[in-house]
């Protein structure tokens, strides 16, 4: 065994640092648990130097490129490049200051109108690997994060936390490989699986080819994962098509952008409702004016003549009419006006008759309408 | 061509040697390595493609033409990326284990001061890293992978043009060769 170890040294190490490693891995995968300490350790380790190299870079970056930056300027020894540099460099710096407080400014509302409790978090780092899609932010067990929470912006969802350290956290990007959520549709409410791709775009998967859905709609997470909460914008639809299994959808997520420097840990997310889409108003539709206001309403019948607007109120004008025009006074004891002689006409009765003549006897009255009688009296 | 082959193959005298470093050596370069993957790519989103822990673990392993030290410090590397990385221990350094392993053994057989040459290994193990790291992450964790075979032979071909400068800029921590 000696000899055999001592002529095949080389192999049996390799072995022995596969096969430990082999184990190291099984063990994780077979009790689905982390080893925490060496992961501890590594970013124990590395996470000052990441901080201190941030806070370096955002201390005294701008101040280093402003001198290097003047001292051309003074070597070129001249005044309006000088005033022009200067004015460059402090109109840079106000917009950065501006960015910066806009984020911060945006973070803050979007905090405060938000109804799940949420922890802002500043990006530290990326995770190791190429192309990695994976970051460190400065917030750890200490602050309250805990792995499987989820991380979002204003945007949209960013991605979800994959590992809690006591000092900082790795999130893993919706954009990385074998990263889902579930999302559904803000206009046709179709449902599927957003999944990351390791591009900078998304597909969402399990989506029938009966489905509607067109380019530009919105995606919103659905709250069937668990991880992330109903009601948090994901992205708009790039590409839509049918295929094979379904359709195939392809999404750019809003809440993953390059640069990303802030995002929002969801301590405690509360669900919300989907916002209503904002539909264009339809060209073939009437819509009527609106109806007049109370004091523009017809008067009663009371008010007078020609204010009538029910058949009683017609018919009360109507025997008023006759009434007056046979000299009958309602109510008193006396002459009993004739309701079956027709209404003498309001401008007949105000006209006065032309001198010398007689007046013109009332006409006859027509014999009435027995079904129209019938309905009067009904009425009556 | 014998002799683009005795070159390459090492067998002219004075070629064969075993570089030896300090031991911060051992450190520094593969942490400054690991930093930069960390921190670099959050400014130039573009420079994620480098992998320069594995750059630094070829280097070693070829400089140390010693299979064991080789395996011993992609081990080493590849456990601390998976570290800092969501996925499980060792998926990383299984892989640069064998990577320092094959480095090394080749090492013994080929002029490795030849800049032409180190530029095709660095092309050969980008490649092979990025391939057994997909069969691990779909053969043993069951990871929905993709191998995007243009973009691998993309990136293996910058990493390589970047190995070239960068080994010369670590051949000046080399201590003593034997």
């Amino acid at each position: 065994m000696e000899n055999f170890l001592s002529r095949y040294r080389n192999l049996s190490v390799l072995l022995l640092l596969v096969v430990a490693q082999l184990l190291l891995l099984a063990y994780q995968v077979k009790a689905r648990d982390d080893v925490p300490l060496i992961r501890v350790w590594a970013v124990t380790a590395v996470t000052p130097l990441a901080r201190g190299i941030e806070g370096l870079r955002s201390g005294t970056g701008g101040f280093l490129q402003g001198y290097v930056f003047l001292k051309d300027v003074q070597s070129e020894n001249q005044r309006l490049k000088h005033e022009l540099g200067d004015l460059r460099l402090r109109n840079r710096f106000l917009a950065s200051e501006l960015a910066s407080a806009d984020r911060a400014k945006a973070l803050a509302e979007f905090r405060s109108r938000t109804p799940s409790k949420l922890l802002a978090a500043r990006v530290i780092g990326t995770g190791t690997g190429a192309n990695s899609r994976v970051v460190f932010v400065d917030r750890g067990t200490t602050d309250g994060v805990k792995k499987g929470m989820a991380t979002i912006a204003p945007d949209g969802i960013v991605g979800k936390v994959v590992a809690a350290y006591p000092t900082a956290s790795l999130v893993q990007l919706i954009t990385e490989q074998g990263s889902a959520a579930g999302v559904v549709s803000q206009k046709h409410q179709v449902r599927g699986t957003l999944k990351g791709v390791g591009l900078n775009t998304c597909i969402v998967e399990y989506v029938q080819n009966e489905d509607k859905l067109e380019p530009g709609e919105w995606f919103y997470t659905s709250g069937a994962d668990r991880v992330f909460p109903r009601g948090m914008p994901v992205g708009q639809v790039k590409m839509v098509r049918e295929g094979r299994g379904g359709k195939e959808v392809v999404v750019a997520p809003s809440g993953v952008q390059a640069g990303l420097e802030e995002m929002l840990i969801v301590l405690d997310g509360v669900h919300q409702l989907l916002p209503a889409p904002e539909t264009p108003a339809a060209t073939d539709v009437n819509i009527l004016a609106a109806p007049p206001a109370e004091s523009q309403q017809p008067a009663s019948s009371e008010s007078g003549e020609g204010a009538a607007v029910t058949d009683a109120d017609r018919l009360k004008d109507r025997y008023q009419r006759v009434v007056s025009g046979q000299g009958v006074q309602l109510g008193v004891k006396g002459a009993i006006a004739d309701f079956n002689r027709a209404p003498a006409p309001v401008q007949v009765q105000s006209a006065q008759p032309p001198a010398g003549g007689s007046p013109r006897p009332p006409e006859s009255p027509k014999p009435a309408d027995p079904a129209k009688k019938n309905g009067e009296a009904t009425k009556q | 061509m014998s002799e683009l082959n005795d070159k390459l193959l090492g067998v002219l005298p004075g070629k064969s040697k075993i570089s030896r470093f300090r031991p911060v050596a051992y450190i520094v370069p593969p942490l400054l390595a690991i930093l930069f993957q960390i921190y670099v790519p959050r400014f130039a989103s573009y420079l994620s493609y480098l992998e320069l822990p594995l750059l630094v673990t070829v280097y070693f392993a070829l400089m140390r033409r010693q299979p064991v030290a080789g395996a011993v410090i992609g081990c080493l590397i590849g456990l601390a990326q998976d570290a800092l990385s969501q996925h499980p221990l060792g998926m990383q350094g299984i892989v640069k284990t064998l990577v320092g392993y094959f480095a090394a053994s080749i090492s013994m057989r080929f002029d490795v001061e030849n800049v032409a040459l180190r530029f095709i290994l660095s092309f050969f193990f980008f490649v092979f890293h990025q391939l057994f790291l997909w069969v691990q992450g779909r053969g043993l964790h069951g990871m929905s992978m993709d191998l995007q075979a243009p973009q691998t032979i993309i990136f293996a071909f910058l990493n390589a043009v970047v190995a070239a400068p960068l080994f010369l800029v670590l051949d000046r921590l080399k201590s003593e060769e034997l």
